[in-house]
């Protein structure tokens, strides 16, 4: 026990072959009934999902007045989900491209759900700023094309970025994980004895046949797109913050926000990462691959990203005071006794407070105590792009522009259909896609070296 | 009466090991037009088959560039030219706002031309393969590695090939119909 204390847990349990690592992966897909825990959780997934249609709908029908946004409050929910959900989708390209850049082999086995959680919460995130348009229907306009209008985007405006970010962003990741399910959908079109799934499988694997020829250019290219995605993926909340920096308003006119942002996302993306990998691990058995030692390198980097966050907050405080500007303390006076007092002290608690217990080794190895914690971070996440938008824009420069923002149900109805959207392609995900990368799985083991 | 032609012949092997040291031994005995198939990408096979030509990183290059600069001459055209607003007295050419879009669209290309340059230089799609005839192929996506002498090497002789490729001690040897 001492022993293996002392040694730190292997990425993958021995005792595995390329035989059994495929067959334990693909057999997931392939020949496990689907459980009735499956379709339960599926089930209230897809009814979310429907809840949330139906809460658009009404929208679309009514207007954004449904809404609680109101002047002074213009950003209400929509922007509070939109950045909460697009800083979640950090974590996928930080897993697989940083990492992979940075040589850390146990991302090989969280690469793929973490790449597949990116792609459904950028949807997710994604949707908000359509619906908040007023006229989803003129969404087109956002792009550059030639039109008899005669008008064209302004290109001095941080939103204009940030649809180039964000659909760059959103390009990238599905091509980035298109590419690396290719060698594994090849796996699942040999091994699938169902004619459909063959059909199916081996046309999305375009063919794959192996080749070192196919291989090498494989690698040269996943790399490069490794290497391309590691500043995009901090571009991408970096512009998401320039929306609020380049404003005026006190509480965004700041020059932290950007790194503040990317650390942020990445603390909330590990979170999420982490309340998926937990129970999926559980429920499928996959212990010997998602082992302790990716459960504890994922905290030691929520613990350091919390950190960051902390230190931003830090400044701010500091920055309200040492400014001696009036609107700046009195934006951090009204943070911590205005009308939404409780809200940033319970942001304080959920993001620097409660995450420190990580510190402590027993708590960082323990799954339960690793899901609890995630849950607290992404509820503090929340809290702090809440007191971000809504805090901000409450009070201003003028007493006379003054209000309060109460989220109606639609609100609610939208953010949590969101959430459903999001697992329900989750659990498509599981069922129909290998998890876990298998071809990245084979080099992890000892055989797969080659011997001179 | 012709035989069906045959797209080469096919040895099979248990390790990546076994794999490197017998694409070595096969290209050194002057078989030029050969390939490996393996589960996962091995290291120094390519070298192995005399393989050396890599476009991928100039693809991407081009991708990059066309990318970034495309990005840039739109805004420019549309802010300098084509739609001039005057923001705060800002200059109608502000290049410093402009980078954001640049450097996205350089991303962007960059990015696709890497996925879709890699497929077009490998060929994929490509839905049927004469490799794809041999039944024990199907553990090339598994754990087994494959050596395949193209019949159009010069060198190639149905008999000769074998007796070769036996000599390497495979785990098994199969002709490929085309």
């Amino acid at each position: 026990m001492d022993e293996q204390r002392q040694s730190a847990s292997p990425v993958i349990e021995p005792g595995y072959t390329f035989g059994t690592v495929t067959d334990k992966i693909s057999s997931i897909v392939l020949t496990r009934p689907t459980s009735n825990g499956w379709f339960l959780g599926f089930g209230v997934a897809f009814l979310l999902t429907m809840m949330m249609l139906f809460a658009i709908g009404y929208l679309f029908a009514r207007g954004v007045g449904i809404w609680g946004i109101t002047i002074p409050i213009g950003w209400g929910f929509a922007i509070v989900n939109f950045v909460w959900w697009i800083g979640i989708g950090h974590a996928g390209t930080l897993i697989s491209a940083i990492l992979l850049l940075l040589r850390q082999s146990w991302r090989n086995s969280i690469n793929r759900f973490a790449e597949a959680m990116t792609l459904f919460a950028v949807s997710a995130a994604g949707l908000f700023p359509l619906v908040h348009m007023g006229r989803p229907w003129l969404a087109y306009w956002l792009f550059p094309y030639p039109n008899t209008m005669n008008y064209w985007p302004q290109f001095r405006s941080p939103l204009v970025w940030d649809v180039f970010a964000v659909s760059t962003y959103a390009t990238i990741s599905l091509l980035f994980w298109f590419i690396g399910l290719v060698p594994d959908l090849a796996t699942l079109r040999d091994r699938s004895t169902n004619r459909a799934a063959q059909i199916i499988y081996g046309m999305l694997a375009l063919g794959w046949r192996g080749s070192a020829r196919h291989w090498h250019r494989y690698e040269t290219a996943y790399l490069l797109l490794a290497g391309l995605a590691t500043p995009l993926v901090l571009s991408v909340h970096t512009v998401v913050s320039f929306d609020f920096a380049i404003a005026i308003v006190p509480g965004w006119h700041t020059t932290i926000f950007p790194p503040y942002f990317v650390a942020g996302a990445i603390y909330s993306g590990f979170a999420m990462v982490l309340m998926l990998a937990i129970p999926i691990r559980k429920f499928y058995g996959l212990e010997d691959f998602i082992t302790e030692r990716h459960l504890q390198n994922s905290a030691k980097v929520m613990l350091a990203t919390g950190l960051i966050v902390a230190y931003g907050y830090g400044i701010e405080a500091f920055m309200g005071w040492y400014s001696g500007n009036r609107y700046d303390s009195f934006l951090l006076w009204n943070r911590l006794h205005g009308p939404y007092a409780p809200w940033y002290l319970s942001l304080l608690a959920c993001n620097i407070f409660i995450p420190q217990v990580l510190w402590i080794r027993k708590l960082r190895t323990s799954p339960v105590a690793l899901f609890l914690v995630s849950g607290v971070i992404l509820v503090g996440m929340w809290l702090e792009r809440f007191i971000i938008v809504v805090v901000s824009l409450h009070r201003d420069f003028l007493t006379s522009s003054w209000g309060m923002y109460y989220p109606t149900r639609w609100d609610w109805m939208t953010y949590i259909g969101t959430i459903g959207m999001f697992l329900a392609a989750m659990f498509l995900f599981v069922r129909i896609l290998p998890m876990i990368s298998i071809f990245e799985m084979r080099t992890l083991l000892p055989e797969a070296e080659v011997k001179e | 009466m012709k035989r069906t032609p045959i797209y080469g012949m096919m040895a099979e092997f248990d390790s990546p090991t076994l794999l490197v040291e017998a694409a070595h031994r096969t290209h050194d005995a002057g078989y030029l037009k050969i390939d490996a198939y393996s589960p996962f990408p091995v290291e120094g096979l390519a070298e192995a088959i005399g393989f050396h030509k890599n476009r991928v990183p100039l693809v991407v290059l081009i991708g990059g560039l066309l990318g970034g600069l495309s990005g840039y001459a739109l805004q420019y055209w549309i802010s300098a030219i084509s739609y001039p607003i005057n923001v705060g007295g800002k200059p109608y050419h502000s290049w410093p706002a402009f980078i954001v879009v640049t450097f996205e669209m350089t991303i962007l290309f960059g990015g696709i031309f890497a996925v879709f340059g890699m497929l077009a230089l490998n060929g994929l799609p490509m839905p049927y393969h004469p490799v794809f005839n041999v039944p024990r192929f199907a553990f090339a996506t598994k754990d087994r590695f494959f050596l395949i002498v193209f019949s159009t090497d010069p060198k190639y002789s149905p008999s000769e090939t074998r007796r070769f490729l036996e000599g390497l001690a495979p785990r098994s040897i199969s002709e490929v119909p085309s």
